[in-house]
């Protein structure tokens, strides 16, 4: 099994920690990982993004040019990573401010509304695990719920953990709110 | 114990130098290497082994730094990235000329100038020809991993002082930046006053009265100086090369590339190996000493060409000329100014410039 993610979306979206969750994740279940962001100016304010890849084997190359999986979280992302979406592949994207919808046919689309779900529950903080509870819905074979707990557990500095029931309950939403697009 | 961590090459460094037994540290913020300083600062080692970290006023006080904290027979280090790298070139001069061990770290970035902070590799041959002025080398260690990043540390500190020479671990931005996981074996102490009086005595300056110059004014010993260097690089190139070799045992085509690049040219490999081209890599460790004899057997063998892939103009590609001496076709494919290419981008290349030609 290897699974080559793309994560893109804006700085401040919290995509670099995010990917650093699923690369936590992949270790609990004793996976072999990478995380490799851009990184730079482009992080404060423009688009971040962040490749992770968790395989049974050593990973040859960090950095990628076909997904399994890209989670698109904001337009200019779209427009860059549709196309780099293996046949078959998975593309999940926060529906908000995206102008122009994915076309492809031949990849499975999802489309998980994180950003409004964050907002009415008064917590942007929680959008980014939100997002990954939809990932673990449509890709289960990955990494278990208990590794990707304790991922989160990993990722997080200590004084941070007393936001860990609200990240768990956070995934837990992501994956009932995941959908098909209409 | 064994330790599995997630993390980044930059934090990698750090904690090897740290685990290494690095007495000081001495450096400079720059992107993207800035997190080996920050990571040092956080660790606080000085409470720990005693190690010193410091954030110089420059990169030039920095390498002047570990010129003196070297010349007393400790483990110094500094980091920077290219342009930084620029500026310790006198220093480097200088500390090779007295025969100082120490470790420099390059998290290179794309150039010429200020450039960009994105990764390029386009400072080998500063790194492998001339890091300095007069004639001289560094030994030259090209980590491809996080975990790579942490043990050449400590290999990079066993070379330098069993040779009595600068060592480089010369990386870049994509290897700096990842996080992987790295193992993490027992710490070693820093070295006693006694341990260095014993082994180093007969030129670190411990508590004796004692001058480090790199400065002859007659011109016959300078003479026997160079001589001397150049004595431990003929050594070094017969007993310190360091080379990984994949897929090559029945390879028709070669593809040669070192840290960052020797990741993303190992898909390549894979990629070609699935259309049924006899693909392999070579990766030289050392890119001074370099793998010269490696090359020439794999040539000898009948591979039937070479590819180069580095992140930079075409600097390596030279060097692999040189070693297979025009015995089969060596080409190059490259991206300069901190852009980079795709595992099927070089597979590509080796296509079009190795297998088309040869047909």
């Amino acid at each position: 099994m290897t699974e080559e993610i793309i994560i893109a979306g804006f700085g401040g979206q919290g995509v670099l920690s995010l990917g650093k969750i699923l690369a936590y994740s992949g270790i609990m279940q004793d996976k072999e990982v990478s995380w490799m962001p851009s990184y730079g100016p482009e992080m404060r304010g423009g688009t971040a993004n962040v490749t992770v890849m968790i395989s049974d084997r050593r990973i040859s190359s960090p950095i990628g040019q076909e997904y399994d999986t890209a989670i698109i979280l904001n337009q200019q992302s779209m427009d860059k990573f549709e196309k780099t979406v293996k046949p078959g592949g998975v593309l999940i994207y926060d529906p908000n401010g995206i102008t122009r919808h994915p076309e492809r046919r031949d990849i499975s689309i999802y489309t998980i509304a994180a950003t409004e779900e964050a907002s009415r529950r008064g917590n942007s903080k929680i959008f980014n695990t939100i997002v990954l509870g939809g990932y673990l819905k449509v890709k289960p074979g990955v990494v278990t719920l208990d590794n990707v707990y304790a991922g989160i557990k990993s990722s997080l500095p200590e004084r941070a953990w007393k936001t860990l029931p609200a990240n768990e309950e956070a995934v837990r939403i992501g994956m009932e709110l995941i959908r098909k697009p209409e | 114990m064994k330790d599995v961590k997630l993390m980044k090459g930059n934090e990698a460094i750090a904690l090897g130098a740290v685990n290494a037994g690095c007495d000081g540290y001495f450096g400079y913020p720059i992107t993207p290497q800035s997190e080996i300083i920050e990571t040092l600062m956080e660790m606080k080692p000085w409470e720990t082994t005693g190690m010193a970290v410091l954030q110089a006023e420059s990169e030039i006080a920095s390498i002047n730094m570990v010129y003196g904290a070297a010349a007393m027979g400790k483990k110094a280090m500094t980091t920077s990235s290219s342009p930084g790298i620029s500026l310790c070139s006198e220093g480097l001069s200088y500390i090779a000329g007295a025969e100082l061990p120490c470790v420099v770290v390059n998290v290179q970035r794309g150039g010429p100038g200020l450039g960009t902070i994105q990764p390029a590799q386009a400072d080998y041959a500063q790194a492998v020809k001339a890091p300095g002025h007069g004639d001289f080398n560094l030994i030259v260690l090209a980590p491809n991993s996080v975990q790579e990043m942490y043990d050449h540390v400590f290999l990079a500190y066993e070379l330098a002082f069993k040779y009595r020479n600068p060592a480089m671990i010369l990386t870049d931005g994509v290897i700096g930046q990842m996080m992987e996981k790295l193992v993490v074996d027992e710490a070693k102490p820093r070295m006693t006053e006694e341990f260095i009086r014993e082994n180093y005595g007969s030129w670190a300056l411990v508590g004796n009265k004692g001058v480090v110059t790199s400065l002859e004014l007659e011109a016959s010993r300078q003479e026997k100086v160079n001589e001397r260097i150049q004595a431990k690089y003929k050594a070094l190139k017969e007993n310190e090369v360091r080379v990984e070799m994949t897929d090559c045992d029945d390879a028709e085509f070669v593809i040669v590339a070192f840290g960052s690049s020797a990741r993303i040219a190992a898909k390549s490999v894979e990629i070609l190996r699935a259309e049924g081209i006899k693909a392999g890599l070579l990766r030289p460790i050392t890119l001074f000493p370099f793998p010269d004899k490696q090359l020439q057997d794999l040539a000898a063998k009948g591979v039937k060409g070479f590819l180069v892939a580095e992140l930079n103009a075409g600097q390596m590609v030279k060097d692999v000329r040189l070693a297979v001496n025009g015995a089969r076709p060596v080409e190059y494919y490259g991206r300069m100014g901190g852009m980079i290419y795709s595992p099927g981008e070089i597979a590509e290349a080796l296509k079009e410039k190795l297998i088309e030609k040869t047909k």
